[in-house]
């Protein structure tokens, strides 16, 4: 009965509460992430109604997007992104919804916390207000971004009312080299399909490169899938899924693990299964990445020059449009260009291993006088004191980078750190988009690696030849 | 939620292919915690010539005279024609919020992003997906004839052109039942309550370590 399915078959089939005459079907959440930016209308359309909470220990919440990195013993100084931090801590407060405060360690992007605390598990739904609940893929659940509408609707109902996706394979043969990483990878798969590729797909990524990953790589890459147009990404649990789960706050214990675990090893696409598109990408030839442009799919190898929007018609008027925001110009390479600003954080690298990683790259070295800014934001309070007990700390401040509290940050620049008009920056975001880091700014997006070697140089170099 | 059954409408030509829902209404507009406000910033770095800030009184700032949006009659257009994969990016509901707030009530491109798609349907816009052919032959007409108003027709699944021709979209019924009669989503589904209760209990059974 079970052979020919994939992955997300499975989940699907797994949370079907009911299925609809009309192709739609009601699927059960096992896990409901809240931050403060899509919530707040949905907790007050929820009273509006005079409806409550569905079940409250399903849900489980923290304020990311609109926090300082520093001077968090003084209340936030903006008050209308204090009054929307507030506004969650009440909303929790009033339905009793564990929240992991702003000053709580355990505080982080919301994509970093779930799968630290063992709230991400293998097998669940998990869904959140926000695209890159992506994400929790990594562990094989069925993690998806949501409206505020339908975080109203989880919250009221449990389920959330969809038709089934199509299913997407992202095959990866081959191994990383030394120096390129699952960002390079996943933009390299950004570049080759677009943003527009996985529209309407849940997508998987499997194949040896994708066994070879960490955890932590792989949450990387099902971040960005979402950068790919899929809502869903999707990687098969294996011993280092289980591995890393095991001992986490949320995670069961006992017997209850023993049979958890066993359910979770089946967590993966049968030999058979049929999907509707398959994409093969050699993960042995690639070489770290750099996007030039205003969208993730605008992306070049290091060593490339930047492509000539007279050579692809049907792209050629956007890729104009991205080189006039950008200050660049076809022919360029990317060694030509200084990063005014470095950030290395967000929920796509901002985990413990791409802090270690940009630190090695850096030790004993120097921010260059070019560089105006090298911001370091971990993804959690409990990211940030595991750092420190390494002395991570020290290696970046010694560099002269900026050692900050956990947040998203220049991600999106929804708090204090963002870009100045026209500036550059080397990020280890998820997004290029215009003014995405701050209004006029200029994003390059970059593996942890590459982000610390630009620091450094002053200028975009290929980490392989830095290190 | 406001129901949609036809729509005649001034039609603005967006000629934009990836319109990411950042540029839709920039992060800085997403600090409210109201469900209203944001019409007034809808594309605001597209539309304004300086940086917006949020609570501004926005009728005195410079705006862009070039963006379509800004010039009459196209501010008070109802439909906006569009290139493929509008509304990628960030799943923040506030793009179609301040669409809406604005005056669309109908997008029309060869393909949209999977969230924005669906939150346009929560708030009583319809998303009408065209091939790219038609879209082409969509801005050629709107643009050889400012201020053409089209027509829609939801239940007919019919987009009327200001000259008379006629083309044919689909919808899925999923969406179009619920966009017609403007259905609370959350009222069709708890009356599912029983059938969500009777699989909870299963699953508490089946997989309790998620229920500790």
């Amino acid at each position: 009965m079970t052979s020919g399915q994939t992955l997300y078959d499975k989940l699907w089939n797994e949370h079907l509460v009911v299925q609809r005459g009309d192709g739609s079907a009601l699927i059960y959440i096992d896990r409901h992430l809240l931050h403060e930016v899509t919530s707040p209308q949905a907790f007050s359309g929820l009273k509006l109604a005079g409806r409550k909470p569905w079940r409250i220990d399903a849900n489980l919440a923290t304020p990311d997007h609109n926090v300082p990195t520093q001077d968090r013993d003084k209340p936030i100084v903006d008050e209308i992104s204090r009054i929307q931090v507030q506004t969650l801590d009440e909303n929790c407060a009033e339905w009793g919804i564990t929240e992991f405060k702003m000053n709580d360690i355990r505080q982080g992007i919301v994509h970093v916390i779930g799968p630290e605390q063992g709230a991400t598990l293998p097998g669940m739904t998990i869904v959140c207000g926000d695209s890159h609940t992506a994400t929790h893929g990594a562990f094989a659940a069925l993690a998806q971004g949501i409206g505020t509408s339908e975080v109203e609707h989880v919250l009221a109902t449990q389920c959330l009312s969809q038709q089934k996706m199509k299913n997407y394979l992202v095959k990866v043969k081959g191994h990383l080299q030394p120096g390129v990483y699952s960002k390079d990878l996943i933009l390299a798969i950004i570049g080759k399909i677009g943003t527009a590729g996985g529209n309407g797909y849940a997508m998987e990524f499997a194949g040896e490169a994708i066994s070879d990953l960490s955890m932590e790589a792989r949450m990387t890459l099902c971040n960005m899938a979402i950068e790919a147009g899929a809502r869903v990404g999707l990687i098969a649990v294996d011993d280092k899924t289980i591995e890393y789960v095991k001992g986490r706050p949320f995670a069961p214990q006992g017997e209850q693990w023993i049979a958890a675990e066993k359910y979770w090893r089946t967590l993966v696409s049968d030999a058979h299964a049929v999907f509707d598109c398959v994409v093969e990408i050699n993960a042995s030839e690639l070489i770290p990445q750099v996007s030039w442009g205003t969208s993730p799919e605008m992306v070049v190898a290091i060593n490339a020059r930047l492509p000539d929007p007279s050579d692809c018609a049907e792209k050629a008027e956007s890729w104009q449009r991205a080189y006039d925001y950008m200050g660049l110009k076809p022919g360029m390479s990317m060694n030509d260009v200084t990063p005014d600003r470095v950030f290395i954080g967000s929920c796509t690298n901002s985990r413990i291993e791409d802090l270690r990683i940009a630190a090695s790259v850096i030790k004993g070295r120097k921010k260059s006088p070019q560089v105006k800014q090298v911001l370091v934001v971990p993804g959690s309070g409990l990211v940030k004191q595991q750092a420190e007990a390494e002395g991570l700390d020290k290696i970046f401040i010694a560099a002269d980078f900026e050692w900050r509290e956990p947040g998203c940050s220049m991600c999106l620049a929804m708090n204090a750190d963002r870009l100045q008009d026209k500036e550059h920056c080397a990020s280890t975001s998820n997004r290029n988009f215009e003014g995405r880091q701050g209004y006029g700014g200029r994003t390059h997006l970059v593996s942890p690696a590459m982000a610390a070697a630009a620091a450094i140089a002053g200028k975009f170099v290929d980490v392989r030849e830095f290190i | 939620m406001q129901a949609f059954t036809t729509l005649t409408g001034i039609v603005a030509p967006l000629d934009r292919a990836n319109v990411d829902t950042d540029q839709i209404i920039p992060k800085q507009f997403l600090k409210s915690i109201a469900r209203t406000g944001f019409g007034q910033n809808l594309f605001d770095e597209w539309r304004y010539l300086d940086e917006g800030q949020p609570g501004e009184d926005c009728s005195n700032r410079p705006k862009n005279p070039a963006f379509i949006l800004n010039q009459s009659p196209y501010d008070q257009a109802q439909i906006l024609l569009t290139r493929r994969n509008f509304g990628c990016g960030s799943s923040r509901e506030h793009a179609p919020w301040a669409l809406l707030e604005f005056g669309f009530r109908c997008v029309i491109a060869p393909s949209f992003a999977d969230i924005f798609y669906n939150n346009c349907f929560k708030n009583g816009i319809l998303p009408i997906i065209l091939s790219e052919a038609q879209i082409e032959s969509l801005f050629q007409q709107v643009l050889a004839c400012k201020g053409e108003k089209f027509s829609v027709d939801l239940d007919k699944q019919i987009l009327t052109m200001g000259v008379g021709d006629q083309l044919s979209f689909s919808v899925d019924s999923f969406y179009k039942e619920r966009l017609l009669k403007g259905l609370d989503d959350i009222g069709v589904t708890l009356e599912q309550a029983d059938a969500i209760r009777f699989y909870e209990n299963k699953r508490k059974q089946e997989r309790p370590w998620l229920f500790q």
